[in-house]
């Protein structure tokens, strides 16, 4: 199953280029803290969060400019009480919405006021299969209320996925995640293992999995991918750290995807914030045509002449689109260099160095920068 | 010709969560599903339209051939076949009862 619409012959030629995603981060405020959280360290509070019709008016424009599929996403987007009517306007475009959110206050109620308004999938996020663990991970109690809302949320009829960010302190249970899942009747289950931006970055050693852990789930996620065949599928995503070679990051920069922080500024991806030479335009002073088509920061790099050897040359370039910006940028500091992921790259040894360090003993619960400054250990 | 008589006598049936849509923006018929799209064209929509999980793939390919005044059966074969590698459909063998 492809992640993101592939680039096929296809699809839209090049002089054309649409977006198809539109990642909406409707507020940053959450229930849960988990360490490995995609949102920026520096989260943007309530007041900064755009108005409902700002919103509005945002997926209005997305949609003209071709955006196919809408990820009502955050922190946890139940937060905000526009959210029913942002997804009825949605929905009026005709766009393809998920709900991405830990069922944190999807009560009845709420799943059957959603259900009315057309979204048509919902994606439930699991910390971990035992229920200490997983509260220990968010750092709040969460697993009965998760398990009630998926009860809902298949009755209701929703597509439903569970999502798992996989990582060293959950990994080993990854049979009883995958059974768990199959209990609360997912249609489809994500094992996605971390990725180090940010809060990831920032708990890396805590979270990075060992040699040992990959090569004990494998065996175990084909096995479950072959017995839930045709009823859940499961999409497993290894640490790129342990792999040779780079992700194709977001299908490309400023190719298909536009994230939208809760403040108004459109990112080509979930990091960028991460990218502090960059300009992000905002869509309370831009349209969203200009912000993809003219900005400076969805330009970037896109094609390849922005690239450092060794991934100008290199016939992978076609592949991965030379890896991850942002994660060129947090470890050799520039932005230009290939992903250093690639065993291609000099930067290499930095990885495998991160891999080595990695003790697993320490983290820092994501958090508003005032409200929880201390490591929480067990 | 691809596949024998047990090829065309499978009856395919689109994902659950597939929803067949037209994008007005691109002027395509586009498939929607879970975190994924795919465009298409006049023909595959064509075809979509008359997988209703009771056809044949047989009966499809004898709709269009009557349409098209072509043998498209193989075709037929060679687009679903696509969409279920990637999990976007599944066959049921053997004609329905109410097909």
């Amino acid at each position: 199953m492809p992640k993101a619409p592939p680039p096929s012959a296809d699809g839209p030629a090049r002089a054309e280029r649409r977006p198809t995603t539109l990642l909406a981060e409707l507020t940053h405020r959450c229930p849960l803290h988990c360490p490995y959280c995609s949102n920026p360290i520096d989260l943007i509070r309530a007041e900064r969060e755009l108005s409902t019709d700002d919103w509005k008016r945002v997926f209005t424009e997305a949609r003209a400019l071709g955006v196919l599929q809408l990820g009502l996403s955050g922190g946890e987007p139940l937060v905000r009480k526009d959210l029913e009517a942002l997804a009825t306007h949605a929905h009026g475009l005709g766009l393809y919405q998920t709900l991405v959110t830990s069922a944190l206050g999807l009560t009845r109620q709420r799943a059957e006021a959603l259900r009315a308004t057309g979204l048509e999938h919902v994606q439930i996020s699991l910390q971990d299969a035992d229920d200490a663990n997983a509260e220990r991970i968010a750092g709040v109690s969460s697993v009965r209320q998760k398990k009630a809302a998926a009860g809902y949320v298949r009755e209701l009829g929703f597509a439903f996925t569970v999502n798992v960010v996989l990582h060293r302190q959950n990994l080993d249970r990854i049979g009883a995640l995958i059974d768990l899942a199959a209990e609360m009747g997912a249609d489809r289950l994500e094992l996605a293992n971390t990725q180090y931006y940010g809060w990831g970055l920032r708990n890396r050693d805590w979270l990075m999995p060992t040699r040992a852990q990959l090569d004990a789930a494998q065996p175990v996620v084909e096995a479950a991918m072959r017995a839930h065949k045709g009823r859940m599928q499961i999409l497993y995503v290894l640490p790129d750290y342990h792999q040779a070679f780079p992700k194709p990051c977001y299908g490309g920069w400023g190719n298909f995807y536009i994230v939208l922080a809760p403040d108004g500024r459109a990112l080509p991806c979930h990091g960028a914030t991460e990218l502090d030479f960059l300009t992000l335009d905002s869509v309370r002073e831009h349209s969203l045509q200009w912000i993809w088509e003219a900005s400076p920061a969805f330009n970037a790099f896109r094609g390849d002449a922005w690239m450092a050897e060794p991934c100008r040359s290199c016939e992978r370039k076609a592949l991965d689109f030379g890896g991850c910006r942002c994660q060129a940028y947090a470890l050799t500091g520039d932005a230009r260099n290939g992903d250093p992921v690639c065993t291609k790259v000099p930067h290499r040894p930095l990885i495998d160095a991160a891999l080595a360090a990695a003790d697993g003993t320490d983290f820092r619960y994501r958090g508003f920068a005032d409200a929880r400054d201390a490591a929480a250990l067990p | 010709m691809t596949g024998g008589d047990e090829a065309g006598a499978r009856v395919p049936r689109l994902w659950r969560l597939a929803k067949l849509a037209h994008d007005d923006v691109r002027q395509r018929p586009v498939l929607l599903y879970p975190e994924g799209a795919v465009l298409l064209n006049d023909t595959g929509r064509a075809i979509l339209d008359l997988v209703d999980g009771t056809r044949t793939i047989d009966a499809i390919a004898a709709i269009l051939a009557a349409r098209y005044g072509a043998d498209v059966r193989a075709d037929v074969i060679d687009y679903l076949d696509l969409l279920e590698r990637q999990e976007l459909l599944s066959y049921a063998q053997g004609p329905s009862a109410v097909g």
